[in-house]
């Protein structure tokens, strides 16, 4: 009996140790997914960032071309008024066109000499125009000035244009490469911070446009949304907390706020696209509108953390006001909501970071239209940063592969200093009671 | 007088109502020194003046916002000639735009009639003076508010009261603004989609094999009508969504249960934060990555492997949209692995199971309804995305199961039928609202039911 006992054990026994190593073996193996999978997932981070910035950090400096322009008199200002508008109106492009050709003589025939002055900005001209404009004692002077190159060459010079390739697959052309190295010979060619990328609107022509009027546009956006969801926000957390009654009705609000910080943002923008502008007949593209849009969107996410932030305030708080005479509204106002307003803040913060990167909903309210003026107003015509992204993602030049890159560095940038706002703010006033 | 005016001096006037009130209550106590005969400190009677004073104004001017525009286009339309009036209604629209960029003086077309000029200043006309009636009716009634506050003013007024009253009253308001929400949201989309299946029945809406949109500009043209079957639309949100769930659920769950049971805390508080970084990227971003980097990489490596990858493949997508969720799927597991009671494991542990076998047999098992719940959210957030499959994904309507061909979803389609300018009442446009609606409910029912079953699961063990 004892016998039998002791050999079962023993077969037992043996059998544990004969799987145990396979046991360990499983186990390292599960071990090792799991290291690899967080491994994996801080891969696709890097992977990501790494994709962005090594397509994008290039686009803040911006290839300028050094020329003599003539302020000729006889092109700009022919009757000698020095009459604004007749200054405003004149052909600058001719007086570019002119310091080209001085500078490649040789050049002749409708087709080159337009190949050449293809080599510099159509912008170049607005900007004489500006400088004539700003001091009209320049023209009829001689300025040796630094003019932005066409994108064509700005490509070229950050070397995304491939020389060996044949002449017709590429939009720039072998002649006007040789005038490229030639003016590079004469160190007329040079790479300067790029700071219209941060000041203009949109523009078709890529070594033009900027995000200036986006980030003014997403400025607006959040300003209107904040001033209308942080003080909504906390009214209806105030009250679902504090004052609201246990019963059906205040349920089917809590169930609602719950259910819409689910709702796909596109909806949003349904919603916004029948009632503000159908139906209240507010402008189209105008940010007013995306930030009422945001507004509904992000006051789920706000009533939420500013709850949260309420219920941490410790019942004594509350007792020791009531106890000297306070009614429960004074209560409220006086000691508890202060208390909360840092986590409220943060939950606001983090509800504005989601509102700046959110875009679909944007689409759907016309924030996608073509606009080169920066707004002045948040009624006017608008976009924002994000569908800054998404139109330029869109262009088939290759300068714009660069400046949407370096519009997103600009975006996760903004959202990098919210959230270390946010956490900031929780770091330094958090509380434990 | 512009309404920011108009709003300022209502400010204005309540801050004067507001000292008036204030004074009024101190001098009917009897000086500062009577002041602890008032029921309610002085300011209160300050706040209860201004109330009287700016409410009222407030309220009309939101309800001049609300109608006065209707009404005047009304009495324009009734001005127009008859031949005008008696268009149908998408005409006259098109009519009351004219009329509305001709009073703006956005581009008077030279060839606009005169009537339309005439009707136009019309309109321009009646707004300024209703605009100058309401200027003069909320600073009436301003007056008149202060004015029966300061006879209402006595030492014995429940002033507080009446005041925290009104704060109350906002505070309701200012919640029940979620259910207006889900009530617009609702309304809105129903009401067109309502209007799209009067045009298009529901059952071709719903299953129908072929969408293709186009409607034609003449009703006589070829294949004016258009098709609408969503079916294959429904298929590539569900082909998409499925790749990026086959990307986050094992490599987010796994990460959550690396993260919560044998990575050292060290390990922990800087891997955490990293990974919910790909949680706050914009969505414009990853679609940006998928169009750049993915998907050329997809054709190249399908290239090697001789197998066709369309540049607009769902494969690319979806696993973008995958490396998006990854994130949500972790710290939602996450939550639910930690909520497992510890003395479960120590129960395993002490059978002799290995720390893998307790994780696999007993915590996963335990945490599998919360785990199932944050799994459906997350395929809720992955029918929902939009921007990612707006510039990753194709246009065409593909019904196919081929991860490695193009296909369409439901917010792409939404997109692509919204964006532009095109008439309102189109079956084209009322079709997004259609698609809305479904999504609207599908990603609604997902979450009732996610958020059920977390519930339930919680309750068990607390």
């Amino acid at each position: 009996m004892t016998s039998a006992s002791s050999s079962s054990q023993d077969d037992v026994l043996s059998k544990v140790r004969a799987s145990l190593d396979r046991r360990y073996k499983r186990e390292r193996r599960f071990r090792l997914y799991g290291a690899a999978s967080a491994i994996l997932g801080l891969a696709f981070v890097a992977i990501l960032f790494a994709s962005i910035f090594s397509n994008g950090y290039t686009a803040f400096w911006q290839t300028h071309v050094q020329l003599d322009i003539y302020f000729d008199p006889d092109i700009i200002d022919p009757d000698g008024q020095r009459d604004p508008q007749a200054l405003s109106g004149a052909n600058y492009t001719k007086l570019v066109r002119n310091a080209m050709a001085e500078l490649f003589p040789g050049v002749s025939g409708r087709r080159d000499r337009r190949a050449l002055n293809g080599l510099v900005s159509s912008g170049a001209a607005y900007e004489l125009r500006r400088m004539v404009l700003e001091d009209p004692a320049v023209v009829g002077s001689k300025r040796t000035l630094w003019l932005a190159a066409d994108d064509e060459v700005d490509m070229l010079m950050k070397g995304y244009i491939d020389r060996n390739v044949p002449q017709s697959s590429r939009r720039i052309k072998d002649n006007q490469i040789g005038w490229i190295d030639e003016l590079v010979g004469q160190d007329r060619v040079r790479q300067q911070f790029n700071r219209g990328f941060f000041t203009s609107g949109d523009s078709r022509e890529p070594e033009l446009a900027g995000i200036g009027g986006a980030t003014k546009g997403s400025m607006y956006m959040l300003i209107v949304t904040f001033l209308l969801s942080f003080p909504l926000g906390i009214a209806a957390a105030v009250y679902l907390e504090e004052f609201a009654p246990r019963n059906r009705w205040v349920d089917l609000i809590e169930v609602n706020i719950n259910n819409l910080a689910a709702v796909p943002s596109i909806v949003f923008g349904l919603l916004g696209l029948a009632v503000f502008i159908n139906f209240f007949g507010l402008p189209r593209s105008a940010p007013v509108v995306g930030g009422l849009v945001l507004t509904l969107m992000t006051l789920p996410t706000i009533i939420i953390a500013s709850r949260a932030a309420i219920t941490a305030v410790p019942p004594s708080v509350r007792e020791a006001a009531l106890g000297v005479g306070a009614s429960h509204m004074q209560m409220v106002f006086h000691h508890v909501v202060p208390l909360a307003m840092p986590g409220m803040l943060t939950g606001a913060i983090i509800g504005m970071a989601r509102a700046l990167g959110e875009s679909a909903p944007l689409l759907m309210i016309g924030m996608i239209a073509f606009i080169v003026e920066v707004p002045g107003t948040p009624f006017d015509p608008a976009t924002a940063l994000p569908v800054q992204v998404y139109l330029w993602a869109d262009s088939p030049e290759r300068a714009f592969v660069e400046r949407t890159s370096a519009a997103i560095m600009v975006l996760l940038a903004f959202l990098l200093v919210m959230n270390a706002a946010a956490i900031w703010l929780r770091k330094k006033f958090e509380r434990r009671w | 007088m512009q309404l920011t005016t108009l709003l300022l001096i209502l400010a204005a006037m309540a801050v004067m109502s507001f000292m008036v009130g204030r004074q009024r209550a101190i001098g009917t106590a009897g000086g500062y020194r009577q002041i602890k005969t008032l029921h309610s400190l002085p300011k209160y009677y300050g706040y209860y003046a201004a109330i009287w004073c700016g409410i009222p104004g407030l309220i009309l001017i939101a309800f001049w916002l609300a109608i006065a525009d209707s009404v005047i286009l009304d009495r324009v339309i009734e001005s127009l000639p008859a031949d005008l009036r008696n268009l149908p209604e998408s005409q006259l629209s098109l009519v009351i735009n004219d009329i509305k960029n001709i009073a703006v003086g956005q581009f008077a077309s030279p060839d606009s009639r005169a009537e339309l000029v005439v009707a136009a200043d019309l309109y321009t006309a009646l707004h300024s003076s209703a605009r100058r009636i309401l200027s003069g009716l909320v600073i009436l009634l301003g007056m008149i508010g202060l004015g029966i506050a300061w006879l209402r003013l006595r030492p014995e007024l429940r002033a507080r009261n009446h005041v925290e009253g009104m704060v109350k009253l906002g505070l309701v308001l200012a919640s029940t603004l979620a259910i207006f929400t889900t009530v617009g949201i609702l309304a809105s989309v129903l009401f067109e989609a309502v209007r799209f299946f009067q045009k298009v029945p529901v059952t071709d809406f719903l299953f129908g094999l072929t969408w293709s949109p186009q409607t034609a500009l003449r009703a006589d043209q070829v294949g004016s009508s258009g098709s609408f079957g969503a079916v294959p639309l429904f298929t590539g949100t569900l082909l998409i969504s499925f790749i990026a769930m086959l990307v986050a659920t094992p490599i987010g769950l796994m990460t959550a249960v690396y993260l919560s049971e044998y990575a050292t805390r060290r390990v922990r508080t800087w891997v955490k934060p990293a990974l919910e970084i790909l949680a706050g990227v914009p969505t414009v971003v990853y679609g940006y990555f998928a169009a750049l980097t993915v998907a050329p990489l997809l054709g190249d490596i399908g290239e090697f492997l001789g197998l066709e990858v369309a540049s607009e493949s769902a494969l690319g997508a979806g696993l973008v949209m995958g490396i998006m969720i990854i994130p949500f799927v972790s710290s939602l597991s996450d939550d639910v692995i930690n909520a497992v009671p510890q003395a479960m494991r120590d129960g395993s542990y002490a059978l002799g199971a290995t720390q893998s076998e307790t994780i696999k047999k007993v915590v996963l098992p335990a945490a599998l309804p919360g785990i199932v719940g944050s799994t459906l959210l997350a395929v809720s957030r992955a029918i929902g995305e939009t921007m990612i499959v707006v510039m990753a994904a194709g246009l065409a309507a593909n019904l196919t199961a081929n991860p490695l061909q193009a296909v369409t979803t439901v917010t792409v389609q939404i997109v692509t039928l919204l964006v532009g300018d095109q008439e309102f009442d189109s079956a084209k446009t009322l079709a997004a609202f259609a698609l809305g609606l479904v999504l609207f409910i599908v990603t609604l029912g997902l979450n009732v039911l996610a958020l059920q079953i977390v519930r339930r699961y919680r309750e068990q063990y607390e």
